[in-house]
C-alpha cells in the first residue's frame, strides 16, 4: 500500500516537474520552432505549433543578408580572447592564494569580489573616453581587455576554490623529492588543477558571451559581436519573426550547449563557494 | 611550510592581477569623480568649468530622478520576489523522487544562458506584441482583450522577461541548498504529524535562510545594472527608466557628462551598500 502511493506521488511530481520544465523552457522551444517556418507561418493565427513546412530559408536570408558571420566572430574572439588572458593572468594569483596564503589573502580576495560590484554604468564615460584617447573604440581588443577585466575576479574565486581541494600533501612530496617551485607548478599542480581550470574556462566564456552593457555601449560597425546584431534587430516592428528567431537560435545554440555541460560549476562558482 | 622564496615569489604571482584590478577601479573611478564635479559638455562647448556639487544637486532634484529610483526598486523587488518564491517552490518539487530529474533540470537552467538582448526581443515579439504574440492569441482564445505589454504594462513586462531569466540561478542555488537538508529530520516530523506546511516553516525555510540571502544579494547586484532588457524593448519609455539607464541617457544619449557622472556616483554608491553585506557573507565563509 506504502509503496503504491509513493509511486503514485512520484508520477505526480514527475508530471508536475516535467510540465513546469517545458513551461519554463517554452520560449526557448517556440524560438527554435518559429526560426523554421515561413514568416506568415509565424505569424500565423491561431498559432502553429508543429504542423508546418519545415525550412532553411531563413537561417540562409540571416546568413546572406546581414553579416552573421562577422558578428558571430567577433563574439568568438571577444568572448574567448577575454576568458583566455583572463585565466592566464588569474591562474598564478589564485595558485598563490591557494598555496601560499598570506595574512592578507582574505582580504584580497573579498577586495578583487568587491571591484565586481561596481556599476558598470558609474564608470561609463570614463572608459568611453579613455576607449577614444587609445584609439580602440569599437573595436575587438578593447572589449577583450574590459571583459577580461571584468570577470577576472570571478576566474580567480573559482580557480582558488577548485586549487583549495587539491591535497597540501602531494604538493609537500613532491618539495620533498626535490621538485623546484616550476616544477611543481607544471608537473604535480597543472594536471590536477585542469579540470577546475576547464569549467572555470567554459562558465566565463559563457558570461562574456552574454555580456550586453559594454559589448553595446562601446561597439559600432566593426567590432560588433552578436549581442550587438541581435540588438539591432530591436527597430523594425512587425513581421520579421522567422528571421529574428533564426538569428536567435544561431546567437543563443553555441552558449546553450556549452552551458548545459558547466551548469553544475556554473552554480556554485557564481556563489563563490558562498552555497554548497 | 612555505620559504621565505616561496613567499615572495607568490606575491610576485598575485601582482598583475592585483595591479590590474587596482588599475580599473581606481582609473575611472578617480575620473567619474573629477568629471562630476564639473560642468562638461563635449558636443557644446566641452569643459566649462568646476561646478561643486551642483551636478549631484541637479541629478537628485531633476524630475527623473525618483520615478527612474521607484523604477529601479519595483524592477529589482519585483524581481526578487517572483524568483525567490518561485525558486523556493521549484527547489522543492525538484527535490521529490521522480524520473528524469536531470532532464528537467537541463530545462529549467536554460534561460540563464540566452543572452539578455535575446530573451528580451523574442519576449517582446513573439510573446507580448498586442498583435501577433502568443499571449494575445492567449486572452483572445479566452475571449479577453489583448494587453498592450510594452506600453500599458510595461515595468510587469520587463519584470516578467527578467524574472523568466533568473529563476533558473535561484532555483538551482536553493535547489543545492535543500539537497543538504536532512532527510531524517523532515521524516521525523512527518511521522510526529507534522502538517507539509509547519514542516516547510520550520525545518526546511530555516535551512534555505543563507541560500536566500546569497540568492538575493547576487541579484540585487546584477538586477541594479539591468540593460539590455530595456535598452531592445521600450528604450527607457514608459516609465521604465531606471537609474542605470537614466545614467546611460545622461551620458550617451544627451551629453552631459557631468551630470551623467554624479549619477554614476550615486549608483556606485547604491551598488557598495548592497556589497558590503554580500561581503559579510561570502567572507564568513571563507574561515570555515
Amino acid at each position: 500500500m506504502a509503496r503504491a502511493v509513493t509511486r503514485q506521488r512520484k508520477i505526480v511530481n514527475t508530471a508536475l516537474a516535467w510540465g513546469i520544465g517545458f513551461l519554463i523552457f517554452f520560449p526557448i522551444l517556440w524560438t527554435i520552432l518559429t526560426s523554421f517556418k515561413t514568416e506568415a507561418q509565424a505569424i500565423a493565427d491561431p498559432p502553429i505549433f508543429l504542423g508546418f513546412n519545415w525550412t532553411l530559408a531563413n537561417y540562409e536570408a540571416v546568413l546572406e543578408r546581414s553579416n552573421y558571420g562577422r558578428f558571430l566572430w567577433n563574439s568568438i574572439i571577444i568572448a574567448g580572447g577575454s576568458t583566455v588572458l583572463g585565466i592566464l593572468i588569474a591562474v598564478p594569483a589564485a595558485w598563490s592564494m591557494a598555496f601560499v596564503p598570506g595574512k592578507r589573502t582574505k582580504d584580497i580576495l573579498l577586495w578583487m569580489l568587491s571591484t565586481k560590484m561596481l556599476p558598470a554604468v558609474g564608470v561609463l564615460y570614463p572608459i568611453y573616453l579613455l576607449c577614444i584617447q587609445f584609439g580602440v573604440l569599437d573595436s575587438k581588443i578593447a572589449l577583450v581587455i574590459i571583459l577580461m577585466l571584468i570577470n577576472l575576479p570571478i576566474i580567480v574565486w573559482m580557480l582558488y576554490t577548485y586549487f583549495r581541494e587539491i591535497p597540501g600533501e602531494i604538493l609537500e612530496a613532491a618539495r620533498m623529492d626535490g621538485a623546484s617551485l616550476r616544477e611543481e607548478v607544471l608537473y604535480v599542480l597543472t594536471p590536477m588543477a585542469i579540470p577546475g581550470i576547464a569549467s572555470t574556462l567554459l562558465l566565463n566564456f559563457i558570461l562574456a558571451w552574454n555580456e550586453a552593457f559594454w559589448t553595446l555601449n562601446l561597439t559600432a560597425a566593426k567590432a560588433a559581436p552578436l549581442t550587438a546584431f541581435i540588438a539591432s534587430y530591436s527597430s523594425p516592428e512587425g513581421l520579421f519573426y522567422a528571421k529574428l528567431s533564426a538569428a536567435s537560435t544561431m546567437a543563443i545554440a553555441p552558449i546553450l550547449i556549452l552551458g548545459w555541460f558547466s551548469q553544475k560549476q556554473l552554480v556554485s562558482g557564481l556563489t563563490f563557494g558562498a552555497v554548497k | 611550510m612555505a620559504t621565505q622564496h616561496s613567499r615572495s615569489a607568490a606575491r610576485l604571482m598575485m601582482a598583475p592581477a592585483v595591479v590590474l584590478l587596482l588599475g580599473w577601479m581606481l582609473i575611472p573611478l578617480t575620473m567619474t569623480l573629477y568629471f562630476s564635479f564639473k560642468k562638461y559638455l563635449p558636443m557644446r562647448g566641452g569643459d566649462l568649468g568646476w561646478v561643486g556639487f551642483d551636478n549631484y544637486v541637479r541629478f537628485v532634484t531633476s524630475s527623473a530622478f525618483w520615478p527612474s529610483v521607484m523604477t529601479t526598486l519595483i524592477i529589482v523587488g519585483g524581481v526578487l520576489a517572483i524568483t525567490v518564491g518561485l525558486g523556493i517552490l521549484l527547489a522543492i518539487l525538484l527535490n521529490q523522487p521522480m524520473w528524469g530529474q536531470g532532464f528537467v533540470r537541463i530545462l529549467v537552467i536554460a534561460p540563464f544562458f540566452v543572452m539578455p538582448t535575446v530573451s528580451a526581443l523574442v519576449w517582446k515579439n513573439m510573446f507580448m506584441d498586442p498583435n501577433y504574440g502568443l499571449f494575445a492569441h492567449l486572452w483572445e482564445f479566452f475571449g479577453a482583450t489583448p494587453v498592450q505589454w510594452m506600453s500599458q504594462a510595461s515595468l510587469s513586462s520587463i519584470v516578467i522577461i527578467v524574472s523568466w531569466q533568473w529563476l533558473p540561478f535561484a532555483t538551482l542555488i536553493l535547489l543545492t541548498a535543500i539537497q543538504s537538508l536532512d532527510r531524517e529530520q523532515l521524516d521525523a516530523a512527518e511521522m510526529d504529524g507534522a502538517p507539509a506546511t509547519k514542516r516547510f516553516a520550520y525545518i526546511t525555510l530555516p535551512h534555505l535562510g543563507r541560500a536566500i540571502t546569497v540568492v538575493i544579494l547576487i541579484q540585487t547586484i546584477f538586477l541594479l545594472s539591468i540593460f539590455a532588457e530595456i535598452f531592445v524593448t521600450t528604450g527607457g519609455a514608459f516609465g521604465t527608466k531606471t537609474l542605470t539607464y537614466l545614467i546611460f541617457q545622461r551620458v550617451l544619449e544627451s551629453q552631459n557628462i557631468g551630470l551623467g557622472s554624479a549619477g554614476g556616483v550615486y549608483a556606485i554608491i547604491l551598488a557598495n551598500i548592497v556589497a558590503i553585506f554580500l561581503m559579510r557573507i561570502v567572507g564568513k565563509n571563507l574561515d570555515a
